[in-house]
């Protein structure tokens, strides 16, 4: 415990990254979002849990305007996500984002994957370019396959891809959604490893998952959403041993028994 | 037996024929996919303007656009399009009119393709920092052409065939000098097998390379 709150007033006096306050969403009649307040310091790993349906997706989704809000406001770094144009595109660049179902571009290598932000966004040169692609990929276990196409590549090596894509735009912050659900079980530890390795480097990372031992082991904070509310927020440890909320005990208590 | 063909230039008005298709599958293949860039785009007046221009020229037969081409905007608006000379400018307004109907097609094939296109494609875009016409060009519409090959072949096959039109305005192609020997020959049977064999020999080729480069193309998900 004592370890954890060190980290906590560490990370406190570096600062917030993301800040959402008061946020909104419908979808039709479905209030998927409700006032939402969730304030993520820099460095800090934050885990969104919670049973499907309950919005955590959506959140995630609406931190880099993936998703549009309905009211509330949501900023970066202390300034608010435009709306649209350049400088939504400019926001976007410094937020990577990996997804459930990977998105690598189906019709570019492995490599130029990675290459592809750095040169169009960054203008990064050529050859720059494919040295920080390289070693990123590297870095993620995955390059011997930068000259393949991403069917050729397992599951788990494309999500490996995926991380390397954005982190090759020195994001700020990264956001996870779901990124091992579309994964077959064997695969789901290669990309958490990597997720680890990040979230030990200091990387702000916001993890929509239902991985509970990467929750365990490498969250600052456990974030714990139902029905489109913040429930419950605590150190891993009290939520997973100690949960407050009813909500939250019972979702625990189909998940963790076996 | 194929004596009738002397004094004709066939080749001469079959290579019209080509130079009709490649100038208009060009200017076809760039507009059509403008318009379907519209199509697709954020901004209202832009895909307003793409669904009206594609509903309305689709719409109108080949031959009322070619005519107005040469009767409506040469004589009554004076466009010229730099040539005082008749066949010039005929042909050159053949190949306008030929490019603003065959887009129209040209732009729903490619919106098709786009729809092939898993929308996390263009997520994974735009959360990199792309913008949309980046977006567009370098993940959306690579993915989406190679998945339309086929359709487009067909396209291009109809515009070949369509340029028969342009012989309603004096445009010496194939069809124009096929009018002719029909009129002056007596082997009218023979005069068309001839046409339409050439119009085989250019189509067929066109089909089985589409057919080929498509298969060679496709992205693999």
């Amino acid at each position: 415990m004592t370890e954890v709150s060190v980290a906590k007033e560490d990370v406190a006096a570096t600062g917030e990254l993301v800040v959402l306050k008061n946020v909104n969403k419908h979808f039709g009649a479905l209030h998927v979002l409700q006032d939402i307040d969730l304030t993520i310091a820099r460095g800090e790993v934050v885990v969104v849990i919670g049973p499907s349906g309950s919005g955590k997706s959506t959140l995630c989704r609406t931190i880099n305007r993936l998703e549009t809000i309905d009211s509330g406001t949501i900023a970066i770094d202390g300034k608010p996500v435009p709306a649209e144009g350049k400088a939504l595109a400019k926001l976007r660049a410094d937020v990577g984002m990996v997804f459930q179902s990977f998105n690598l571009f189906a019709h570019k290598t492995v490599l130029e994957n990675v290459m592809l932000g750095q040169i169009k966004v960054r203008k990064t040169d050529k050859k720059q370019a494919e040295e920080k692609a390289r070693s990123l990929l590297d870095r993620v276990g995955v390059g011997s396959q930068a000259d393949k196409y991403p069917a050729q590549l397992s599951g788990g090596q494309q999500q490996r891809v995926a991380i390397a894509r954005a982190l090759a735009m020195d994001p700020k912050v990264m956001l996870f959604d779901e990124p091992t659900s579309a994964l077959d079980p064997e695969m789901i530890n290669e990309v958490l490893e990597v997720m680890q390795q990040l979230a030990r480097d200091g990387m702000t990372m916001i993890v929509v998952t239902h991985e509970m031992g990467f929750a365990r082991s490498a969250a600052n904070r456990v974030v714990f959403m139902a029905d489109g509310r913040i429930v419950e927020e605590a150190v891993p440890d009290q939520f997973f041993s100690n949960p407050r909320s009813d909500r939250a005990k019972d979702f625990l208590s189909k998940i963790l028994h076996h | 037996m194929f004596d009738f063909l002397e004094g004709y230039n066939v080749l001469e008005a079959f290579w019209t024929t080509v130079q009709l298709t490649v100038l208009s599958a060009v200017g076809s293949l760039i507009w059509g996919t403008l318009l379907a860039g519209m199509r697709v785009s954020p901004v209202p007046l832009m895909r307003g303007f793409g669904t009206a221009y594609v509903n309305i020229v689709r719409n109108i037969p080949l031959t009322v656009i070619i005519v107005f081409t040469s009767l409506g905007l040469a004589d009554i608006f004076g466009v010229t399009l730099g040539s005082r000379d008749f066949d010039v400018q005929g042909f050159r307004l053949a190949v306008l009119g030929l490019i603003a109907y065959t887009a129209a097609f040209v732009c729903e094939a490619i919106r098709s393709g786009i729809n092939t296109v898993p929308l996390g494609q263009a997520e994974a875009a735009r959360a990199i920092g792309l913008s949309f016409s980046q977006t567009l060009r370098l993940i959306i519409l690579p993915q989406a052409f190679r998945s339309v090959i086929g359709p487009l072949a067909n396209v291009l096959i109809a515009l070949t065939k369509n340029t028969t039109v342009a012989a309603a305005i004096g445009v010496a192609e194939a069809a124009l000098l096929m009018k002719e020997m029909i009129e002056n020959e007596a082997q009218v049977l023979l005069i068309a097998a001839v046409f339409a064999f050439g119009f085989v020999v250019l189509t067929l080729p066109t089909g089985l390379f589409f057919g080929w480069l498509s298969k060679r193309l496709a992205v693999k998900r």
